[in-house]
């Protein structure tokens, strides 16, 4: 599972954070992770666990805010969620003539750091 | 200490590292003149025999060459090696997937400008691969008529993020009863409007379609270059 490899890029990327920040103590990092990023909120969860053990990020929790697949419909225009992950087309007009605007994201939104 | 905290935004791609890697890929293939081609799918789908009859077929009119993803079970690059003409394996270990710096690694000692084509066989495996740009020009998203046609309901995201969807083992859909209006409507449903190819690497059928769309690509990529200053 290519969760673990997406969980130390995290953490990598958190301790870089705080190295930068003069060493500060990140508490938790909130993270978006869209419908069509190809991750797995469960497995990311439990593979992040595994990796922060005995690190110097052990306390630091991840927060995953999960995101809709939204499309833009190029028959009426509306700019709404996709039906569902495996319909993806217009919830209003339910045409196929569309553009994901998002449901990619896996991104790292922002960080929780000790003042 | 109070135990208070902020919140400070530091919105950043968490594959960064691997999109920084693929974008200076893309651009070096585009310098070189070499149009690049992925292929993901379950393993069992016939990508390398697929694979294989690509290579055969191109060969004569272009410079081809291939990089293989295996995890260090697998040999698909030995029987490759039959089509006679550059192949390199990446042995991807416990990785269930290529990275856009395996690519550029196996890449280190090849002159790309020496290449027409090249193509990237990622690891068996339709979940995995998904979230990974590799710098190639088009992706293609293999399954058999094995294996069902609820396989994109299955797997949306990788038929989302790949660029063409090709059904394999054609020769076996009449056995298998294979429905190609279901197959495609599946398709079509995570992937509204996707190009789809139906061909079987043992018969040869559907095989110039495909071929077809690889010189139509690989036009287009030639067409869109600058012209170069001297
Ligand atoms: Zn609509």
């Amino acid at each position: 599972m290519h969760e673990m490899s997406i969980a130390l890029c995290v953490l990598d990327f958190v301790e870089e954070e705080a190295a930068r920040r003069s060493n500060a103590v990140v508490k938790a990092v909130h993270i978006k992770l869209g419908a069509l990023s190809g991750v797995v909120k469960q497995a990311l969860a439990s593979a992040y666990d595994l990796a922060r053990e005995g690190t110097n990020l052990a306390n630091c929790e991840l927060v995953i805010d999960e995101l809709p697949i939204v499309v833009r419909c190029n028959v009426c225009g509306a700019e709404c969620p996709a039906e569902s992950i495996q319909n993806i087309r217009c919830s209003v007009c339910q045409s196929a003539e569309i553009d994901v605007v998002s449901g990619r994201e896996l991104e790292v939104a922002a960080l929780e750091i000790e003042s | 200490m109070s135990g208070q905290t902020r919140l400070v935004e530091v919105r950043t791609k968490i594959l960064k590292q691997n999109d920084v890697v693929a974008r200076a890929l893309r651009q070096e293939f585009q310098q070189a003149g070499v149009t690049v081609i992925s292929l993901v799918s379950s393993p069992g789908t016939g990508k390398t025999a697929f694979l294989e009859v690509t290579l055969r077929s191109l060969r004569d009119r272009f410079r081809v060459a291939a990089l293989v993803g295996d995890l260090a079970t697998d040999n698909d690059a030995c029987r490759l090696a039959r089509a006679a003409v550059p192949i390199k394996q990446i042995i991807t270990g416990t990785v269930c997937h290529l990275e856009a710096e395996m690519i550029h690694a196996a890449l280190a000692d090849w002159k790309l400008a020496e290449l027409d084509f090249l193509f990237i066989e990622n690891v068996g495996n339709l979940v995995c691969p998904a979230s990974y740009d590799l710098g190639e020009d088009l992706r293609a998203v293999l399954f058999s008529v094995t294996e069902g046609e609820d396989k994109p309901l299955k797997y949306p995201t990788i038929f989302n993020t790949a660029d063409i969807a090709i059904i394999t083992k054609m020769d076996l859909a009449e056995a298998v009863e294979f429905n190609h209006d279901s197959a495609r409507a599946n398709i079509h449903a995570v992937r509204p409007g996707m190009q789809i190819l139906e061909v079987s690497a043992k018969t040869g059928n559907g095989m110039n379609d495909w071929l077809e769309l690889l010189n139509l690509r690989r036009e287009q990529a030639i067409d869109s270059l600058e012209p170069v200053q001297i």
